[in-house]
């Protein structure tokens, strides 16, 4: 199949990925948004129902389609085969998408930690169970615990809230201290605390604990009730469904496959948003998590740095350091506490995909050695669930990948390449 | 403002109505189904992640085996079996 | 380190565990050095397959005793070593190969080796996911597959039960009577067994020893999807060729119910990276075989590096230029296989036992006076 050499492919059709489509392919450059969902959006803005973020997420759509920037909905890229030439495939087909420069924006993903009955049925994600409601799932009448810990919990459960659920508490494992100097970051930003104090009002009766985590699911067959600890104490709380999630990590496997550098755990990018590779840049949660508005400004200034729009990239620098001043100070409030490396038990379970329990895995030495030996992390996620907990919990570097970087149909991978390499690009004009 | 469309689905042999947009996910936990599969020691598993990445919403879709639900869409006449 | 061993092997793949433990049991005091995670190199890369091949007599002799060697120990080796009496199925696609099949059926019968020719419709029945049009096949019922890594571990551990020492560090230079360490330590030895695959040239230079990249891939589970390992005739020609690329088809089932699908050789190429038209070359290959392995998911592809010698056969025994400097090493794509069967005859040779099979096509020292192996 000849397929053409785009100038621009931007792989993540969240606000990073629309902000930098849309910013591309108003300078004239040609450009693909390539999107693994059904429907563009991501994560934070999938649906549309919260009001302001509604605005500024319809905004960017209504601009996207305006555009002349093509989109490829339900495609994930699993290879970069030969220099420029990306792999992609669907639930129906496989594609080679050749480009010019690329654009990363795959978003962030979830933190797990296991605790005992982690894996029980109905016990999900924050953002995992808000994807869910999202996406058809009712929870009218049923009754939610939201825990764990970030900005996320608090939209979450005035999401579900607002969708009929009983909210019975949301258990916030930062401190009072961490959250109190948190709130000094609004000043600068007052929008967010305009948002924040929203939230709180939709969520007024529904119990807030901070410095309170989940120490264990009880159930048979699905969860029943979540056991919590706060201080000293423990409590127990009924519910239908348990909603926890440690706030997110970047999504870096595409950006490590590309050979971009990463640092603490995120793709490194220069002030122009260009990753350690020449031609490939990187935007949103990927070089750090740091939230909705970040993200758009972030894609919007890889996009023109790509089209080589140096000038008008500049202009955004100012709103971007805002924006991660921000972001840094909601890593600190958010940060995960020690008593944390503790919640799994022996038995535990650490790898869902393999049923690799805590106490196998931490008798290896190294990621790699739990994974030939345990086959921790060498089923479908590829180590996507318990990577980030083996992190936290072992303090082991988990290693460079390879393609697939998804489990993919094998005739995706067996196909032959009709599209050569893409030829050495020009930088184009500094300034 | 139009009413969404209502597909006709099913799920473990039982037909189910489903509005459009909605995913196999959501379709099999509208049933009460909270299960979705087998871990490999047995145990059993729903939904995580919600995103794709997790792998235990996997069902059978049409006959061919680990479809994720969370990211596909019902579409009428679709058979939705999960693994018990 | 300070005491002197009898023994000191270097490289704790399959090949260098499987002569610690035999070094152990024969009351040999037993050093295993290992720089990274025991079973880890080639080993983890490896196929697992323990399977007799016909390519010559000595490869025969040396697969077939090894074989029989795994078949004795199965019952002792825990569930994770995950060894399946699969059986290979030799697979012709037409009538060339089908007389193929058949000399080989002649050559493994009349020596002892179980082996049935199936028809195409006797092939069918045996492995209903080929596809059609298949002229017939060699069932060859005492191969096996294992779990590699697990199973060096296991034998790993055996050894160090039997009294073995494992040491971790990296080797740096080999003389006769010292292992130096790359931290500045030597383990003491009256001999020292050069068991590190395709890094075999490193530790022993001028050995002729090549690297011969593979790629594999493995799918999730699909239990009872394949019964058999498959393997084409054409997998002799890939074996064969000393100079060339090449892929043939080669299947496996693993306990878990995922499919490991092989088999390629690369000379020449150095970088573990993926290589994306060896690997869409092999799975189209498989895919020609067994088509419904186009829709199944695979989950992750790898490489790694095979030892080859220039005769295709292991080097086991003292080396040419040093007699206290031994090698156990050169295995190509029968390391798992041969493991058992090159412990033994180093050991053999060490404390001077008779040995099963004759050792001279094994020896460095073998071939004319002109090639000089180490």
């Amino acid at each position: 199949m000849s397929s053409p050499r785009w100038d621009i492919v931007v792989v993540g059709g969240g606000p990073a990925g629309i902000a930098a489509a849309v910013r591309a392919a108003e300078t004239g450059a040609s450009v693909l948004l390539v999107d693994d969902n059904p429907s563009l959006g991501g994560q934070i803005w999938r649906g549309a129902e919260d009001n302001s973020s509604l605005r500024v997420a319809r905004s960017w759509r209504e601009r996207l389609k305006r555009s002349p920037a093509q989109v490829l909905r339900g495609f994930r890229i699993f290879d970069q085969p030969v220099p420029g030439v990306l792999l992609a495939e669907s639930a129906e087909s496989v594609r080679e998408i050749p480009h010019s420069r690329l654009i990363i924006c795959t978003g962030g993903r979830e933190c797990f930690l296991p605790f005992p009955g982690w894996t029980l049925p109905n016990v999900m994600g924050a953002g995992g169970l808000e994807a869910m409601v999202k996406s058809g799932v009712p929870v009218a009448g049923k009754s939610v615990v939201v825990a764990g810990t970030g900005p996320l919990l608090l939209p979450v459960a005035a999401y579900l809230r607002k969708r009929g659920a009983r909210v019975r508490l949301i258990a916030e494992q930062a401190s009072r201290a961490a959250m109190l100097r948190f709130a000094t970051a609004f000043a600068s930003q007052p929008q967010k605390g305009v948002q924040a104090i929203g939230l709180m009002w939709q969520l007024v009766g529904v119990p807030y604990r901070l410095g309170c985590w989940p120490v264990e699911a009880k159930g048979a067959g699905k969860v029943r009730a979540v056991v919590l600890q706060q201080g000293g104490r423990r409590f127990e709380v009924e519910c239908d469904y348990l909603a926890c999630g440690f706030h997110l990590v970047p999504n870096t496997e595409l950006a490590a496959l590309l050979g971009c550098e990463l640092r603490d755990g995120a793709v490194w990018v220069d002030d122009a948003q260009q990753t350690s590779v020449p031609n490939v840049y990187c935007a949103g949660e990927p070089t750090g998590i740091g939230g909705v508005d970040l993200a758009l400004v972030e894609g919007q200034i890889a996009a023109l740095a790509a089209t080589d729009k140096p000038r008008e990239a500049q202009q955004l620098h100012q709103l971007r350091a805002r924006h991660r001043a921000f972001a840094a100070a909601l890593q600190r409030a958010f940060a995960l506490r020690e008593e944390l490396r503790k919640l799994p038990c022996p038995d535990t379970l650490l790898c869902r995909c393999e049923d690799v329990t805590f106490h196998r895995v931490a008798k290896c030495q190294s990621w790699r050695e739990a994974k030939l030996h345990t086959r921790c992390g060498m089923g479908p996620c590829q180590g996507r669930v318990c990577g980030a907990a083996v992190e936290f919990l072992l303090r082991w570097n988990i290693e460079s990948v390879r393609p697939p970087l998804f489990e993919v149909r094998v005739e995706s991978i067996a196909i032959e390449l009709t599209v050569g390499p893409t030829p050495q690009v020009s930088q184009g004009a500094e300034g | 403002m139009c009413m969404p469309e209502i597909i006709h689905v099913s799920v473990n042999g039982i037909a189910v109505a489903v509005e459009s947009g909605t995913t196999v996910a959501a379709a099999v936990l509208q049933c009460g189904i909270s299960s979705f599969r087998r871990s490999v020691t047995g145990e059993p598993r729903g939904p995580l992640c919600g995103m794709g990445i997790c792998f235990e919403c996997r069902v059978t879709v049409d006959r061919l085996a680990h479809a994720k639900s969370c990211q596909t869409l019902c579409t009428p006449g679709m058979e939705i079996t999960t693994d018990e | 380190m300070r005491q002197t061993f009898d023994v000191a092997i270097v490289g704790a793949g399959i090949v260098g565990a499987a002569c610690a433990l035999e070094c152990a049991q024969a009351e040999l005091k037993v050093a295993i050095i290992e720089s990274s995670i025991v079973g880890g190199g080639a080993t983890a890369a490896a196929m697992g397959h323990i399977v007799a091949m016909d390519d010559s007599e000595a490869q025969f002799s040396l697969t077939r005793f090894s074989q029989q060697l795994w078949n004795t120990l199965r019952t002792e080796l825990p569930r994770e070593v995950e060894f399946e009496l699969t059986g290979t199925i030799w697979v012709a696609a037409d009538e060339d190969e089908m007389s193929a099949v058949r000399n080989k059926n002649r050559y493994f019968t009349s020596r002892g080796v179980p082996a049935e020719v199936l028809d195409a419709a006797a092939l069918k029945q045996a492995e209903p996911n080929l596809r059609p049009g298949l002229v017939g096949a060699l069932l060859v019922p005492e191969d096996s597959v294992i779990y590699p890594p697990t199973a060096a571990r296991w034998l790993a551990e055996r050894a160090q039960q039997c009294g073995a020492s494992l040491v971790r560090g990296k080797a740096i230079r080999l003389r006769g009577g010292s292992v130096e360490i790359a931290d500045g330590t030597a383990i003491s030895s009256s001999l020292v067994v050069n068991a590190t695959g395709a890094w075999a040239p490193e530790l022993t230079p001028g050995l002729e020893i090549r690297k011969r990249k593979g790629h594999l891939v493995i799918t999730d589970r699909y239990s009872g999807f394949l019964r058999h390992q498959l393997v084409e005739l054409g997998y002799l020609k890939s074996a064969h060729s000393v100079t060339s690329d090449s892929c043939a088809f080669n299947v496996q089932p693993r306990a878990t119910g995922q499919i490991l699908i092989g088999s390629s050789r690369q000379y020449g190429a150095e970088h573990s990276a993926i290589d994306h038209k060896i690997v869409a070359g092999m799975l189209a290959r498989a895919c020609e075989y067994m088509p419904a392995l186009g829709k199944m998911a695979a989950v992750r592809c790898w490489t790694g590096f095979r030892a080859a010698t220039p005769d295709k056969l292991p080097l086991i025994g003292p080396s040419v230029t040093d007699q206290k400097i031994w090698l156990a090493t050169g295995h190509e794509g029968l390391g798992i296989t041969t493991s058992l069967g090159t412990a033994k005859l180093l050991v053999d040779q060490i404390v001077g036992r008779r040995s099963a099979i004759p050792i001279e096509p094994y020896l460095p020292a073998r071939g004319s006076r002109e090639h000089v192996y180490a």
